[in-house]
């Protein structure tokens, strides 16, 4: 039981927000936040565009393709960042991989 | 539970603290923003017994709970003006037979939910119909990690058992669980075997509150009042867990404050980042707000929106802020971290919720209430007055409560 419950992120990683994490649009603040047990976060824009990437079934690698073509920005650059942001929201235990088998 | 409720505890780099985000686009002088989270207190009913329970020793009875039909209508008001989570609370909310339909208002008007429960009333069945209808997040309290201590505290027997059973469905139905232990004389020999009951019961988050000595853990504070060494090795078991465990079990520590140096910034300051709804309605700063005496609270089934009880009533504004400090307060460089402690513990320790709260060092009582903790921790008077309806019932030899 005592396993480590966060995951190490990788180009080949499948993130995807937990069943208890939610990404929302405040309408009141205008504001994306993230709703988690006792928790509200304000992620930044470039957060909520990458949160919105992780959907259990595209890679990591993948995210930095389509996000170096989209800012025609270096993709090694942009892999660095991404990975580093993933891995901060995986260490507050705001972000998941998709399991590759069924419980 | 008690300020833990507070939003946004760990600042982070990035994604940062949402409070802290929302905070700082004003300044205090401007009107404050709505909270983040609520906790609704369905209910004062509650088949546990608890003798630090930090529901007012003046319960409100069945009879005066709001209906399902105005909790909805709560519900869909918060989500309008911008709460974005609720807390539904008691008592114990599960003694509500209208809890699913509650949730499911929730979930339906966009609220993030979290259940804060003694578990004992939980059924399986309950528990998967409350998940389906968009249930985020459980919270079970513990009195121990084992029946002895933890059903004589409870006042009630194979609540311990049950506790158990009903967090090993929270985990299977794939809900988060936090554990929250309350802390006190008489259960912190077993703070270590908690840590690891929450481990073993693949808990997210651990909440180590020490008892707030107000209301009914006031009445009950002789027989709970921990001694320095007790807080002592509290502090080093659950510092030593939080490292051991990163990654594995969050764990939050609320520190008692009566052997602290500053008091607690109790709910964020009040009125600043927190109100509850009582089961009968009423919006408060603190779910302790009540034992305050003088103060007039609104309720939701006036003619007032919640939004107008919380930035314009006279009982937000009274403490809001620091222009009712008197000194010591008024003039100290901490006024604005820990805005002058606690006014209920004020209240309840010096008859007036405007003073210092004694927790902190500066205030004039503090050395008295200090000395009188530690006479009554090392006097080792242990029994129990249960919290109820009757106005608590003392614990006999044999029958702690149960």
């Amino acid at each position: 039981m005592a396993l480590s419950r966060n995951i190490s992120v990788s180009e080949a990683s499948r993130p995807k927000l937990p069943r208890h994490t939610r990404l929302k649009f405040d309408e009141t603040r205008q504001v994306w936040v993230i709703l988690a047990p006792e928790r509200v976060l304000a992620p930044d824009e470039i957060a909520v565009e990458v949160l919105h990437l992780c959907d259990g079934v595209r890679s990591v690698a993948e995210m930095a393709d389509q996000l170096a073509v989209k800012y025609a920005a270096p993709r090694e650059a942009i892999l660095t960042d991404v990975v580093a942001m993933l891995q901060d929201l995986a260490d507050k235990g705001f972000l998941t991989e998709a399991r590759e088998k069924t419980p | 539970m008690s300020d833990l409720l507070a939003d946004g505890k760990t600042a982070g780099a990035a994604p940062s603290d949402g409070l802290a985000v929302l905070e700082s686009q004003r300044s205090t002088a401007e009107t404050f923003g709505i909270p983040l989270a609520v906790l609704a207190e369905l209910t004062h009913r509650c088949p546990l017994q608890c003798p630090y329970c930090s529901n007012p020793i003046e319960l409100d009875r069945g009879g005066s709970e709001l209906t399902t039909d105005e909790w909805k209508k709560v519900l869909s008001e918060l989500a309008e003006i911008g709460v974005l989570q609720i807390h539904f609370s008691g008592g114990e909310p599960t003694a509500r037979k209208d809890l699913v339909e509650l949730v499911q208002h929730a979930t339906d008007v966009g609220l993030y939910s979290n259940l804060i429960t003694s578990a004992v009333l939980l059924t399986r069945e309950k528990l998967s119909a409350l998940a389906d209808a968009g249930l985020c997040h459980v919270q079970i309290s513990f009195q121990g990690n084992e029946p002895i201590v933890a059903d004589r505290v409870a006042g009630l027997r194979n609540a311990h058992e049950k506790k158990i059973e009903a967090a090993k469905w929270t985990r299977e139905l794939d809900l988060p669980l936090t554990v929250n232990a309350v802390m006190h004389r008489q259960n912190l020999h077993q703070l270590a075997d908690i840590i690891q009951m929450a481990v073993d019961l693949d808990a997210d988050r651990l909440e180590v509150a020490n008892v707030q000595y107000y209301g009914w853990a006031l009445k009950n504070r002789a027989a709970l009042m921990p001694t320095i060494e007790q807080i002592e090795e509290t502090s080093r078991i659950v510092e030593e867990a939080a490292v051991r465990l990163k990654g594995i079990l969050a764990i939050d520590y609320v520190v008692p404050d009566y052997y602290a140096l500053r008091p607690k910034k109790c709910m964020g300051g009040w009125g600043r980042q927190f109100f509850n709804i009582s089961p009968a309605g009423k919006v408060l700063p603190c779910h302790a707000a009540e034992s305050i005496t003088g103060l007039e609270f609104e309720s939701v089934r006036s003619n007032h929106s919640i939004a107008w009880i919380w930035q314009n009533s006279e009982a937000f504004n009274r403490y809001r802020g620091t222009g009712w400090m008197k000194e010591p307060c008024k003039s100290c460089e901490f006024r604005e971290i820990d805005f002058g402690g606690c006014r209920c513990q004020a209240f309840a320790l010096t008859g007036d919720a405007g003073n210092t709260d004694p927790a902190c060092t500066l205030s004039p009582m503090h050395e008295q209430i200090f000395k009188q903790a530690e006479l009554e921790a090392a006097a080792h008077q242990d029994r129990f007055l249960y919290r109820n309806f009757a106005g608590g019932t003392l614990e006999t030899e044999g029958e702690h409560g149960a």
